[in-house]
């Protein structure tokens, strides 16, 4: 019998935890299997956050490093100086990385520190229980914001790709989504080329997820997907934020 | 071997290449700043790692991330900073990571004072961060001590897979004196290739560092494995200097600078025919209780007087559980980057004589 | 023997120069020797002091209250540890720079005009050089030849051209006592 689809050797047989319709087992995915065609996952160190993907080292094949909660760039630092020639990454959600971690991935990203964020901004905290994040949208409802973020209270939400490319140090940074195999094949190409681009030292390198949270959205997962694609992208655009290649350098 | 003149924090960073430090990640802070300083300038030079960081948070997990590689990796601060430092250590001992901290301690609370200072006392040994833990924690009193137990620390680190912390107050840091490079007690070191992530490289399991255990019960032998990792720390580590207390009927108990300031009220003691000794813990944990326990129950000793660069006296309560009520304790504390005397030491040496006659 | 020593100034008169080629001098004598500086905020012009100690036994305490020689190379300074200089002990002052004389009656006191002679040598900046050799010549801690040895060992290479210079200001310095 023909196989026609096998589950990537960049992840572990340990059964996944999420919540049904979350893309975090998507996006695991798509690193996993980027590290493998690039032939990187023998190399690779990972660093996984605290939030959601707190277990992600179980899932990832390759030899990964649980940080403490925004940590991981500091973490991913100490690793990268001392191993120049391997992949390294760190895997963040939105409470970690944009909010107790917003020095560390700042300073990582303007040292241009030569490893690969993936950024999955779900616009929640998941695993505390659906507290507002500093990128919930506003008017979005969360378990600290029960009547919804507002401006007076809150401020606005962070975008953080386009905050990041204005720092030197980044040399790449784009904002992608999993709703759809357009967009998830679109992702693929972005998580590939920011490892690629790590591995000819180019610089920092940032690939944001849009992600769903069904659970603590209040929503199905296909209601999340629209509601990602309708009012998440519409204040986080997708696309490429910022793309420097070595040659323009 | 020839001396030579060093300054305490440069000579520990020295202390720390020769060790076969791969890589330091500091932060300015004063009385420490020689030691990032001194790394910049020579960690390239011999092929390694310096960083400075944008925190002393993000320093401490550069160390975790680096040491988890393998890597022998230090970063160093001063008491403010190494209090930022205390999520990292506590995640490094959870993980079971090894690596060097080394804290040149000044007054407090807050920013205190840049002046030398004991006051952190407590948060060395009795962890400032969350979690049941224990570092061996080394306070050298000259700085021949500080290179050798800088260097020391690493395998101690090595050998047990867990942080080692060396602190000194800001005076051995700042002050100069000779030293000579000498050879450290060799250590029979485990490998790191089970449990250091350098890449799978062929292995056949990925190998993961984490201190989450989630299950109730299994982080409960998580626990138990690491307290019996520091029962064998408290076994085999502990290490104190007695200065002429085989007939002294004052012993006084000091660490650090007052350690030996008080060897200099110790001679003005002796020669006024007051007898009169030195009891100086090397490692403040594991504490040498025992060792304490012992002399203080000797007929010849009549009290206790403990010194320590703080106000309200940190140390001293392993003192009193050394001592266990045998003999009376007093104390004298100096805080706020104030040095005591020989002369106060001298005169709080002639009023706990006086309380015990 | 057990010298006690403070050597203070403004911050770049080299007070903590002369402390440091005191306890290297002595260190290759085979002195035990301390250096302890005063440390603050101020990285230029403050007041900088520090405490030398050197000894043919194992020193204890790296500062102390009360020393066997003072270098005070400021008003600031003499005011500050002349009180603490031991009952016949001896302070060194600046006298370019300090106009008064020292207080007390149980001292000796030698007056260098530091700034001058280092200017007639041709060059300011070793006036820490002259009290150097002005401490040397009246106290015997060290020996002559220690230091010169170390001022050619210190502007080794590159810096050669300043040997003869310190080495003079440290001779004139030594000369000062009669």
């Amino acid at each position: 019998m023909a196989i026609v689809y096998e589950k990537s050797k960049g992840l572990t047989d340990v059964e996944m935890h999420y919540c049904p319709g979350c893309h975090h087992g998507i996006i695991h995915k798509l690193v996993a299997e980027s590290l493998v065609e690039l032939g990187l996952l023998d190399e690779a160190i990972g660093v996984c956050p605290v939030g959601c993907s707190v277990f992600a080292f179980k899932y990832f094949s390759c030899d990964m490093q649980e940080a403490a909660h925004g940590r991981a760039p500091a973490v991913a630092t100490g690793i990268k100086r001392t191993h120049p020639n391997q992949a390294v990454f760190t895997y963040q959600g939105d409470g970690d990385l944009a909010s107790i971690g917003a020095g560390e991935i700042v300073h990582a990203a303007m040292r241009g520190e030569k490893f690969t964020t993936i950024f999955i901004n779900n616009a929640i905290y998941g695993m505390t229980g659906g507290q507002m994040a500093p990128t919930t949208l506003i008017g979005q409802k969360a378990s600290t914001c029960p009547t919804g973020r507002t401006v007076e209270q809150a401020g606005m939400p962070i975008r953080v790709s386009e905050m990041l490319a204005t720092l030197d140090g980044c040399v790449y940074a784009e904002r992608v989504c999993v709703t759809d195999m357009a967009n998830l094949n679109k992702a693929k190409r972005a998580i590939k080329k920011a490892f690629e681009k790590q591995m000819r030292n180019e610089g920092f390198t940032f690939v944001e997820v849009l992600s769903t949270c069904p659970t603590n959205w209040g929503m199905t997962p296909l209601k999340a997907n629209e509601w990602l694609k309708n009012e998440m992208a519409a204040y986080y655009p997708l696309g490429v934020i910022k793309d420097i290649s070595a040659e323009v350098k | 071997m020839a001396k030579e003149l060093w300054k305490g924090n440069e000579a520990i960073a020295e202390a720390a290449i020769r060790a076969g430090c791969d890589c330091y990640f500091g932060y300015p802070i004063t009385p420490q700043s020689e030691v990032p300083e001194y790394m910049s300038a020579h960690m390239p030079k011999h092929g390694r790692i310096f960083v400075q960081a944008e925190s002393e948070l993000a320093a401490i997990n550069m160390v975790y991330g680096a040491a988890g590689c393998g890597m022998r990796a230090m970063t160093s601060s001063s008491s403010p900073g190494i209090s930022l430092k205390q999520e990292g250590i506590s995640y490094l001992i959870g993980s079971e990571i090894p690596a060097v901290i080394v804290n040149c301690m000044r007054g407090g609370p807050g920013l205190g004072t840049i002046q030398p200072g004991q006051s952190d006392y407590y948060q060395a040994t009795r962890g400032g961060g969350n979690g049941d833990y224990r570092t061996v924690v080394l306070s050298p009193a000259n700085i021949q001590e500080a290179v050798d137990y800088v260097q020391e620390a690493f395998d101690i680190a090595d050998q047990y897979r867990n942080p080692v912390m060396v602190v000194m107050d800001g005076m051995i840091g700042q002050m100069m004196e000779p030293i000579e490079w000498r050879e450290i007690p060799k250590r029979n070191l485990p490998s790191k290739d089970s449990w250091a992530t350098t890449g799978r490289k062929g292995r056949a399991e990925h190998n993961t560092l984490n201190s989450l255990y989630i299950e109730p019960e299994l982080c409960d032998v998580h626990n138990q494995n690491l307290s019996r990792k520091f029962a064998e720390m408290e076994k085999n580590e502990v290490r104190w200097e007695e200065i002429r207390c085989d007939d002294a009927e004052i012993v006084i108990t000091a660490y650090g600078t007052p350690a030996r300031i008080a060897l200099t009220a110790i001679e003005v003691l002796r020669s006024e025919g007051i007898k009169v000794g030195l009891f100086r813990p090397i490692t403040l944990w594991p504490f040498p209780e025992k060792a304490l326990h012992e002399l203080a129950g000797k007929d010849h000793v009549k009290a206790i007087l403990d010194v320590e660069m703080s106000s309200t006296g940190q140390m001293i309560d392993d003192i009193r559980l050394g001592v266990e009520g045998q003999k009376p304790i007093s104390f004298l504390g100096r805080a706020g980057g104030v040095i005591p005397t020989v002369e106060e030491m001298v005169e709080a040496v002639k009023n706990t004589l006086k309380e015990v006659q | 023997m057990k010298k006690s020593i403070i050597i203070s100034g403004f911050g770049g008169q080299g007070a903590l120069a002369i402390g440091k080629n005191l306890a290297e001098a002595g260190m290759t004598e085979g002195l035990y020797v301390t250096w302890a500086p005063s440390y603050g905020p101020e990285m230029r012009g403050g007041t900088a002091n520090c405490s030398v100690v050197l000894s043919d036994e194992p020193i204890g305490s790296p500062v102390f209250n009360t020393s066997t020689e003072l270098i005070a190379l400021n008003e600031p300074s003499l005011a500050k540890f002349e009180s603490g200089v031991l009952p016949g002990g001896t302070v060194f002052v600046n006298s370019n720079v300090i106009s008064e004389k020292i207080h007390r009656d149980d001292l000796t006191a030698y007056y260098i005009p530091c700034n001058t002679i280092a200017l007639e040598i041709g060059n300011e900046k070793v006036a820490n050089m002259v009290m150097l050799g002005a401490y040397v010549a009246a106290t015997g801690a060290v020996k002559p030849e220690t230091i010169e040895t170390m001022i050619q060992e210190m502007f080794a290479g590159a810096k050669a051209k300043f040997i003869p210079l310190n080495i003079e200001a440290f001779h004139r310095g030594m000369a000062c006592i009669g």
